[in-house]
């Protein structure tokens, strides 16, 4: 008012100031990770993955994954073809196409693959080398229906799952390059495909955990009292169940199983961590001078609970962020593994884990190999991210710290 | 490293102490001498000392120098300077306590004590050497010592591992200990814990602690600068009476002159990592030959004195072409003058719970009245725990009231609801101490001035709001860049004055200094006053000035209101209390104040100090 007229310095419009703007705190945090070399190879590593899970979405590569490219437990192209069960089933093949020409051919390969999976082991079991015979005579003659009933519903069950057409098995790999499923389906495609599930599941649930944490810390330790009670108290409810219990018990309410299901899975039941950390910065910070000051100059609950002290615990926030991505990677993996997760037609890290289990048996490690060996890959990278990430944000952890 | 980490490091390591009590006993006898001559022999002799700390990969930061200066036995030297003036980086480095991962000591440089450099040290012979014969005092006692144990048991832990006393020993130790550094019932407070004690006598604990193994140096860095100002005298007489009865060495850091003026025998003055002057005490004081020097002395708020500005830095540093004025301002209130804000029976309490459903009320403030007359500074002055903060606090309504009323323009605004409130909220602001946690890091200088325009709807858009921005920058002395930062770019004086120009962004009738300048260093501290000053001569702006600093309050105020356990001890003008304070509280008060060099009379007696 009166200062209106005292304020008389020369008018002069905001664009003549020359100004270059100051790195902001992210800037810096950006800057500090960059010369982090462990940070930034792990980030590297991450955005390989992630890059792979984005192109498999588009359907850019691995698209037919659910192909039989190669025989069934087609070895890794790296170890070659497999001498003892792959030997017998070369002789089988041939066999097999040139006996029933033209169109029948395919069926007649397809029944007498179905047949009986297990023969080979069988036959490995019962004492070795009698496996040629035991797999070659229900292969090259129709007797294939004789032993298995329910060969062509099968056929057509299959058919539905995977999409794959008995045509499109023609010509079958012996070897594939990171070897093949028990229905000859390419492991390393699978694996890529699976990192579409199990990247997207771990991101996804870690965004709605992180965000329900953040959003009920805020809202608790902000506003104390008897609604920080209310909050502590159904955490306190919430954290009293066994975590696997209440995922089973979500699992078993939401009936359905799917992408979406798992995400929601994770996410209503992982918030609880957040939710203390946030709520411990919002205490913390809602005491501090500047929030003082904010409610001096008349901000509103809301302003200075997320415009003014949000940014400042943000960093928690994306710090948690990165570590539930990691945890829920791993609880998808585990979740499906259990066969609470993903249904059989979404291939998924763990589902792969689960079919390897069966596998083992018969010693073909390589589904195992791929699925543990790209998880293991991601996760520990992640979590080396994680760390970069938490040090470039709040240096002070380090050590480094300025006067 | 933390504090404490550091407090342990400097007084709890694990030596041989057995091999030095040869010299201890040999030097048990000399401590009784009365008089005894204060010896012109070396204890510490740092030569061409330079440190630096890498910034990052590329860039190091010389925070020392080179210097030079020696610590004769049984004397008191000061290091004085401001923030980043290297001095306690430099005591630090006496003691080997530099972080080594990024502190980088020159290996030309050379600190002798007892015929070895303590730079070249191998950290085994450090740790024998900390504690036992440098020991360390730090400034903020309650995060120097362990919360969870008792004060005894820190005492009994150093005494038994530096002393090889048994137990039963030790505690008979640590008892005469608390009772040499002046705690009251000894025997009681010894299983007491920190938490228990107030701070000054926190730090007394602290300062038994670093005189538990009779060290040949003792370096106290910054020991009252937490402490009240009557604390601070004690404390200062303490170390004082000690240093004298245990023919100590001390070497003093502090940013404040006038508090060492009545215990430094030498003063060595910092500035950016290179020493000014340093000579006798005497000389400093009396005949400071460097700019500097003499800048740091005219800074600081005198009793005796009160020029219209307070002169800085620069009046001195470019060789004193700026024409000071040092003409009296007059000052005080008289009963014709226009009263902006009527308080009358303000009260405050806070309630702790107690047991299951029981309360405890405690009042912080009681029975508060005052009138603020327009365009005049009230001073609110107390110690620590007299609820001066909280009347600030709650005339802003960041604290409700629990009883009185505060009459602005003939409504009380203690009563109103929020939203009632909120036109006359940007009425009334508050300049907080500390300018590092008061403005919110995330935001640019920009947002921060033009946020609460934006609340009050001041200004019609945003350009004009932007405009409006700029011109307070010039007004506070900020170049218009400052726009485009971020608040950790600016120095604390920069950022005070960026906290004053949000206020003013309010236009505001009322501004409330709550130790607004407290944390500032001398020089900043005067900028930052003449600065308040000239926008309340232009504004006729009042001020409720809130400080433990007399000296400052007595500079910047018309009228003092002293407070003690939440009641007004004395309310005057601020000349009639300084000349004649009524009260023995105030008189107490007036007595602690430092008074810089008083011709070398250093404290004969201390009264806590009798056994």
């Amino acid at each position: 008012m009166a200062h209106d007229t005292v304020l008389n310095v020369p008018k002069r419009t905001v664009r003549e100031v020359p100004h270059t703007v100051s790195p902001g705190l992210w800037a810096l945090a950006w800057k500090r990770l960059k010369s982090d070399h462990v940070g930034m190879v792990s980030l590297a590593i991450v955005a390989v993955f992630v890059a792979m899970m984005i192109a498999s979405a588009a359907g850019l590569v691995a698209r037919d994954w659910a192909k039989e490219a190669g025989v069934n437990y087609a070895p890794p192209s790296f170890i070659g073809a497999d001498v003892e069960a792959g030997a017998p089933a070369s002789p089988a093949e041939p066999a097999a196409q040139p006996a029933p020409a033209g169109e029948a051919a395919p069926a007649v390969e397809y029944k007498s693959e179905i047949v009986d999976p297990l023969a080979d082991a069988l036959a490995e079991i019962r004492g070795g080398k009698k496996t040629a015979g035991a797999d070659a005579a229900p292969a090259a003659g129709d007797a294939g229906k004789s032993v298995d009933p329910l060969a062509d519903v099968m056929a057509d069950i299959r058919k539905d799952a995977t999409g794959a057409s008995p045509a499109a098995a023609e010509a079958r790999a012996s070897t594939l390059p990171l070897g093949g499923d028990k229905w000859g389906r390419d492991v390393l495609k699978k694996t890529i495909k699976g990192s579409e599930t199990s990247i997207f599941v771990g991101l996804a649930a870690a965004a709605v955990a992180t965000l329900l944490g953040t959003l009920f810390g805020a809202v608790a330790g902000y506003y104390g009292k008897w609604v920080d009670d209310c909050f502590n108290w159904f955490y306190s409810v919430f954290n009293s169940i066994p975590y696997l219990l209440l995922i089973l018990a979500v699992a078993a309410v939401l009936q359905q199983k799917g992408t979406l299901t798992i995400i929601l899975i994770l996410g209503l039941t992982g918030w609880t961590g957040t939710f203390r950390l946030i709520r411990g910065e919002y205490l913390k910070h809602k005491a501090r001078e500047y929030v003082q000051a904010a409610d001096a100059i008349g901000a509103s609950n809301a302003r200075r609970m997320y415009v003014h002290i949000f940014p400042n615990v943000s960093h928690v926030v994306l710090v948690q962020l990165s570590i539930y991505t990691v945890g829920f990677i791993k609880a998808e993996v585990i979740l499906s593994f259990l066969g609470f997760g993903v249904p059989v037609d979404v291939v998924s890290w763990g589902s792969m884990l689960n079919e390897a289990q069966n596998e083992l048996i018969l010693g073909k490690w390589w589904q195992l190999a791929a699925a543990g060996t790209a998880m293991a890959i991601l996760v520990t990278a992640f979590s080396l991210f994680t760390d970069a990430l938490r040090d470039a944000l709040d240096p002070k952890l380090k050590g480094l710290a300025g006067a | 490293m933390s504090m404490r980490e550091r407090a342990r490091s400097a007084g709890a390591q694990i030596t041989q102490r057995r091999n030095h009590d040869q010299t201890v006993g040999a030097r048990a006898p000399n401590t009784r001498g009365e008089g005894y001559p204060m010896s012109t022999e070396t204890l510490v002799s740092v030569h061409d000392l330079r440190i630096s700390f890498r910034l990052d990969r590329d860039h190091t930061f010389e925070a020392v120098k080179g210097i030079s200066f020696d610590i004769p036995r049984n004397a008191t030297v000061a290091l004085v300077g401001e923030s980043g003036s290297g001095k306690s980086v430099t005591a630090l480095s006496v003691l080997g306590l530099l972080p080594p991962e990024n502190a980088i000591v020159d290996p030309a440089s050379r600190i002798m004590f007892g015929g070895r450099n303590i730079v070249d040290l191998s950290m085994r012979d450090l740790r024998n050497l900390r504690g036992a014969e440098i020991s360390m005092i730090f400034q903020e006692p309650m995060t120097s010592l362990n919360p969870v144990f008792t004060v005894g048991y820190q005492l009994v832990e150093v005494l038994r591992l530096h002393m090889g006393k048994t137990p039963a020993q030790a505690r008979k130790r640590a008892i005469e200990l608390l009772d040499e550094v002046g705690i009251p019932d000894p025997e009681y407070k010894v299983n007491a814990y920190p938490s228990q004690l107030s701070g000054g006598q926190q730090q007394r604990v602290m300062i038994a602690m670093a005189i538990a193994c009779a060290p040949k140096l003792l370096i106290a860095d910054e020991p009252t600068t937490a402490l009240d100002v009557t604390i601070q005298k004690q404390i200062l007489d303490l170390i004082a009476a000690l240093q004298r009865r245990h023919q100590m060495s001390v070497l003093f850091i502090t940013h404040d002159l006038a508090v060492v003026g009545e215990i430094a025998d030498h003063v060595v003055v910092m500035r950016n990592g290179e020493i000014r002057e340093q000579g006798p005490a005497k000389g400093v004081f009396e005949t400071p030959q460097d700019a500097y020097t003499q800048a740091l002395l005219q800074c600081r708020p005198r009793l005796d004195r009160r020029p219209v500005r307070l002169p800085v830095i620069e009046d001195f540093m470019d060789g004193g072409a700026h024409a000071m004025n040092l003409t009296e301002r007059p000052r005080g209130i008289s009963s014709g003058d226009p009263i902006v804000l009527d308080v009358k029976g303000l009260g405050k309490d806070f309630y702790s719970r107690e047991g299951l459903f029981g309360r405890r009320r405690f009042e912080a403030v009681k029975d508060v009245s005052f009138r603020l007359p327009k365009g005049k500074t009230l001073g609110l002055v107390g110690e620590s725990g007299s609820g001066k903060t909280t009347v600030g606090l709650t005339l802003m309504r960041l604290h409700e009231a629990s009883a009185g009323e505060a009459i602005f323009e003939g409504r009380d605004i203690l009563s109103m609801s929020q939203k009632q409130f909120m036109p006359y909220k940007r009425r009334i602001q508050i300049i907080f101490q500390n300018p590092y946690a008061s403005l919110n890091p995330r935001f640019t200088v920009g947002h921060i001035l033009t946020e609460p325009m934006h609340i009050h709807g001041i200004g019609a858009s945003a350009q004009e709001r932007t405009e409006l921005a700029f011109e307070l920058l010039q007004k506070v002395d900020l170049p218009e860049v400052s726009f485009y930062k971020y608040p950790h770019e600016f120095s604390g004086g920069q950022r005070q004055r960026i906290a004053i120009a949000r206020c003013l962004t309010m236009k505001p009738d009322i501004l409330i200094c709550d130790e607004s300048v407290s944390a500032l260093d001398v020089s900043v501290q005067a900028q930052v006053l003449n600065l308040l000053q000239d926008l309340q001569d232009e504004f006729q702006l009042s001020y409720i000035f809130i400080s433990h600093d007399l000296a400052v309050v007595k500079y910047i105020a018309d009228e003092i209101m002293v407070m003690s356990e939440g009641r007004i001890v004395e309310i005057a003008n601020s000349d009639e209390i300084y000349r004649h304070p009524r009260e023995a509280y105030t008189q107490r008060l007036l007595a602690s104040i430092p008074k810089g060099w008083r011709g070398g009379a250093k404290v004969e007696s201390d009264p806590t100090l009798t056994a």
